[in-house]
């Protein structure tokens, strides 16, 4: 799917490119797109090294343990396959937690680090596992508590009561959450 | 209020450092050589996303620039007013999943055309606040681990996105009006 959606927005955009009379950009995206995607992967590199060598302290202490023991019949609910107190669970409590609390950088670091603890028990290396997926869709469907970024724009455009929309936004994320958990759950039967 | 919630949301990343750290301390491992240990994997982890970050970055950014979006989100329009979702928030509904920084350009240009007390304009701040950007994050968590099968995840995450879409409309309607 994601090979198709690929090779679509490249071919539709040339395509309306020539028809706006405007491949000119094209050139001009090659260049200065690509560019970003390096010095964004740049960017990410030093908030990596600092939550890879946290976590290395943490697993170190022994406290990565202890967090996946007491996590692990909650997060287990979600991700049967994960075994008992594997290091998997703790990493993807903290990349919950950076996540509700919009760490952005952080809970993708965190993430990451989950990634390569549920590779580590993934049979197939090239195929995703199920919790996996379960892990990406939740991650995908917004469990930020307290949307910041949009409370400052309200906030700078005179809104009466900018965090009005807080406790909408928390049902809303909510719902689509639990349709994300459940679509996956239905779906993965299906394979 | 604002500034009270950005507090708490500041607080959680130096709580838990603090936490990691003092346990390490009471652990009595030595906390330098751990971190420096483990932040050497940083790099690694970064070359690896690069291909599949500039693959995504590359798509989007022709997709964008070339009007091919504009087009397709006027093509989407009808569908929008079938299911209730009023058609300025058409945009923001279709880059959301695609590009965070656009997205949040377009809630601006919304929440400033329209009023941040308007329909729109909450319908717009709940929309942002309870979707997330779905391509990057794909290509990011999925290239970290050479994942190449990405099977269900895609479709899952769009019904997902369709969800809050609906949901931030029928809510605003439920609750504001």
């Amino acid at each position: 799917m994601m090979n198709k959606l690929w090779v679509f927005m490249i071919l539709a955009g040339i395509v309306t490119a020539f028809g706006n009379q405007s491949v000119e950009l094209i050139n001009d995206v090659v260049i200065q797109n690509t560019q970003e995607a390096v010095g964004f992967a740049i960017g990410l590199t030093g908030i990596m090294a600092v939550w890879l060598g946290l976590m290395n302290v943490a697993e170190k202490s022994g406290l990565i343990k202890q967090i996946g023991k007491i996590m692990s019949p909650f997060i287990r609910i979600l991700f049967p396959e994960i075994p008992k107190n594997h290091p998997a669970i703790s990493a993807i409590v903290m990349n919950m937690a950076a996540n509700m609390f919009g760490a952005g950088n952080s809970a993708t670091a965190l993430g990451l680090k989950a990634m390569e603890e549920l590779q580590a028990l993934n049979p197939h290396k090239e195929r995703a596992t199920n919790a996996m997926c379960m892990f990406l869709v939740i991650n995908m469907s917004s469990i930020q508590l307290i949307p910041l970024s949009v409370l400052k724009i309200r906030a700078d455009a005179g809104s009466a009561n900018p965090t009005e929309i807080i406790g909408a936004t928390l049902v809303a994320t909510t719902i689509s959450t639990i349709v994300g958990i459940l679509s996956c759950k239905i779906l993965e039967r299906g394979e | 209020m604002v500034g009270t919630l950005s507090f708490i949301s500041i607080m959680m990343i130096p709580i838990m450092i603090t936490v990691i750290l003092l346990h390490g301390t009471i652990m009595k491992i030595n906390i330098y050589d751990a971190f420096i240990e483990g932040a050497a994997e940083g790099f690694k982890t970064a070359v690896r996303i690069m291909p599949y970050l500039i693959a995504i970055f590359f798509a989007i950014g022709i997709f964008k620039s070339s009007g091919a979006l504009e087009f397709f989100i006027k093509l989407l329009s009808p569908i929008a007013n079938l299911f209730g979702i009023p058609t300025e928030v058409l945009p923001l509904a279709i880059m959301r999943p695609i590009s965070g920084s656009g997205a949040l350009g377009i809630v601006k240009d919304l929440i400033y055309t329209y009023g941040p007390d308007s329909f729109i304009g909450r319908v717009t701040s709940i929309m942002m606040g309870s979707a997330e950007t779905i391509f990057y994050t794909m290509a990011i968590y999925f290239g970290a681990v050479s994942i190449k099968n990405t099977r269900h995840v895609l479709p899952a995450a769009l019904i997902s996105h369709f969800a809050a879409i609906l949901a931030s409309v029928a809510i605003c309607n439920f609750i504001f009006t």
